[in-house]
């Protein structure tokens, strides 16, 4: 879609996030959030988007500053966390790099793709590269199957991929 | 039919701006409704036919006829841009083309079941496209198109979107509610139904971006021109997302009822690099794939039903004569081991009991009781065994595979390396439990 155009992630340390406390800015936006919702515990997936779109990762001390705005207990925002994909558990790179390895993809060689990140970046689904740049993941269906194959890295869609293209959008990456 | 109709804006310039779809001739169809009583804007949606476009092919005007009208309780309209189910990628299409159109459709089905706030829910990864709606609903909002006195008519919308994390059973509505609510996305028993026990315990209707896409359109030009369009059955236009081993993947649209055949021949195309079409998965990866010969039958609800599958959500996948359908069917069932919500145990044990067979399968370590195991958790897991249709959605593949192309496993299987049970690494011990009476 737009090669080289993906910011990075912020990416807080586990220190960082140990505990945590919302900053007026935070606040503010939370505030804005509970008005679209009737209750509280339905502004719990927002909140936690805003979480990880500002420390890049969802830690306990994070699920614990969450359920003390909402009223939720942690092991139950735990359960929420846990249940979907989206919401990173562990610091990531600062690029997250999602391969949809669904049928459509598969069908275009999604795992030729596949073989050449895990051999140039040197590590497995799972894994991120020691320096913390790239983090790669394999995901179920992006739902842009008409041009696949397709990574999702951070908030982007990279499509039509071939190894050139896919080496070109990791140098951009890399060099920023 | 002359022209797109849901497309029509596909390679405008600014498609996406106000003004655009104004010029257009965008939010006529919001000023007509709104001189009408919701009750005839329903009626008009009822006379169009038009049945959901997410998958289960409901009549939209009939689910809004559902939400009662003497409650006191608030009502919500939920739009499900949840697009999740693979091969499937047109909502996403009409979000990155026509941002507005989806918005006039919410907004005239708000009023039409009386709500006063309406939600997006879209799925996490479309980040752009949540903004992108972010823009039109903002942009909507200064010309008084959303808010609280739309076009000076006193009816007041608020349209919210709210941004999934990764689950596809969250396409499937109860899940999508529970979502919204800050819960895990699992499905609920039904009945109640969400038009009178929905999101927040209010009446609530679920409608998918295409079906509230087509509501702008029937409305400015009436129910019984929609109904016009396709079959008698399955009416208006619709959008095929075509995917795989074609040479020109992507979305068209058509009249209901134009044979899959026309589709991929002509606007794809053909298949990719001259070869040969060995079947296709007519509606999204959760409908019954087909065998090459099927390729003629008309794309509307009732014919692909009787071809043995289901329209679904438009979405096709073409594979060629290359594709082992074994490796196929592993993929596909990876797909919903990964996103059974894990509630029924049918669904949650059944789709992993699956993979670990037919991955031995394809792996050359097949048994020749196998088939007849995946057939039985075919049966087990599907028809009511489980809360929501998921069950269904990994059944109808293992069927149909086995169905059309069992050979394929067969061989597979007599071909396997003669080694002990014993010696298996993945698990068969797990399918040989008595609640499958063997």
């Amino acid at each position: 879609m737009n090669e080289a155009a993906t910011a990075p992630l912020i990416v807080a340390s586990t220190d960082e996030v140990a505990t945590v406390d919302f900053d007026t800015s935070m606040e503010s936006q939370i505030e804005k959030i509970l008005e679209r919702y009737p209750n509280k515990g339905a502004a719990l997936l927002p909140v936690l988007w805003l979480c990880q779109d500002r420390w890049g990762w969802v830690s306990s001390g994070i699920m614990e500053a969450v359920g003390r705005r909402l009223d939720l207990s942690p092991a139950f925002i735990e359960g929420v966390v846990s249940f979907y994909t989206m919401y990173q558990r562990r610091p990531p790179g600062k690029y997250l790099l999602q391969v949809c390895t669904t049928l459509s993809c598969q069908l275009c060689k999604t795992a030729e793709l596949v073989d050449h990140l895990k051999r140039r970046l040197g590590i497995d689904f799972g894994e991120t590269t020691p320096e913390g740049l790239f983090t790669l993941v394999d995901v179920q269906c992006l739902g842009a199957c008409g041009e696949a194959p397709v990574i999702q890295i951070n908030s982007d869609y990279y499509t039509e991929l071939t190894i050139e293209k896919l080496d070109r959008v990791l140098d951009g990456l890399a060099g920023q | 039919m002359s022209g797109p109709i849901l497309l029509r804006a596909r390679g405008v310039e600014n498609s996406r701006s106000l003004s655009t779809y104004r010029r257009l001739g965008g939010y006529s169809a919001l000023e007509k409704a709104l001189a009408m009583t919701p009750a005839e804007v329903i009626e008009e949606v009822k006379v169009s036919g038009v049945r959901g476009r997410g998958g289960a092919g409901f009549p939209a005007g009939v689910k809004w006829g559902f939400v009662p009208k003497d409650t006191s309780k608030p009502k919500y309209m939920i739009c499900n841009a949840d697009e999740s189910e693979p091969g499937t990628f047109k909502d996403r299409e009409l979000i990155l083309v026509d941002p507005h159109m989806v918005l006039e459709g919410i907004t005239i089905a708000s009023y039409a079941i009386g709500a006063a706030t309406a939600y997006i829910y879209i799925r996490g990864e479309f980040v752009r496209e949540a903004e992108i709606l972010a823009e039109a609903i903002a942009e909507a909002r200064k010309s008084h198109l959303l808010g609280r006195n739309i076009l000076g008519r006193g009816y007041g919308l608020e349209i919210h979107i709210h941004r999934g994390a990764g689950a596809y059973i969250c396409g499937e509505e109860t899940a999508l509610i529970e979502s919204i609510e800050g819960k895990r996305g699992q499905p609920r028993l039904k009945p109640p139904f969400p038009a009178v026990v929905g999101v927040f315990d209010c009446p609530t209707v679920v409608n998918n971006v295409e079906t509230l896409a087509c509501v702008p359109h029937i409305i400015e030009h009436g129910g019984a021109w929609f109904a016009k369009i396709g079959t008698e059955r399955s009416t208006g236009t619709k959008l095929f997302c075509v995917s795989g081993h074609v040479e020109r993947p992507g979305v068209y649209e058509a009249p209901m009822g134009t044979p899959f055949r026309e589709i991929i021949e002509g606007p794809c195309g053909g298949m990719r690099e001259g070869k040969v079409l060995k079947a296709f998965i007519p509606g999204g990866s959760s409908a019954p794939v087909l065998p090459a010969e099927k390729v003629d039958t008309p794309a509307d609800f009732d014919s692909v039903a009787q071809a043995g599958s289901m329209l679904g959500s438009g979405g096709v996948i073409v594979m060629d004569e290359t594709v082992d359908m074994v490796w196929a069917l592993e993929n596909l069932l990876v797909f919903y081991a990964h996103e059974s919500c894990g509630q029924c145990s049918p669904c949650r044990e059944g789709s992993d009991w699956a993979v670990d067979i037919v991955r031995r399968i394809r792996r050359g370590q097949g048994q020749d009781r196998d088939i007849e195991t995946l057939r039985r958790i075919a049966r087990f897991a599907s028809q009511g065994m489980t809360i929501c249709p998921l069950g269904d959605a990994f059944c109808g593949p293992i069927a149909s595979f086995l169905d059309h192309f069992g050979h394929e496993f067969e061989e597979a299987i007599s071909k396997a390396s003669p080694v002990s049970s014993k010696a298996l690494p993945i698990l068969p011990v797990r399918s040989d439990r008595s609640l499958f009476g063997m």
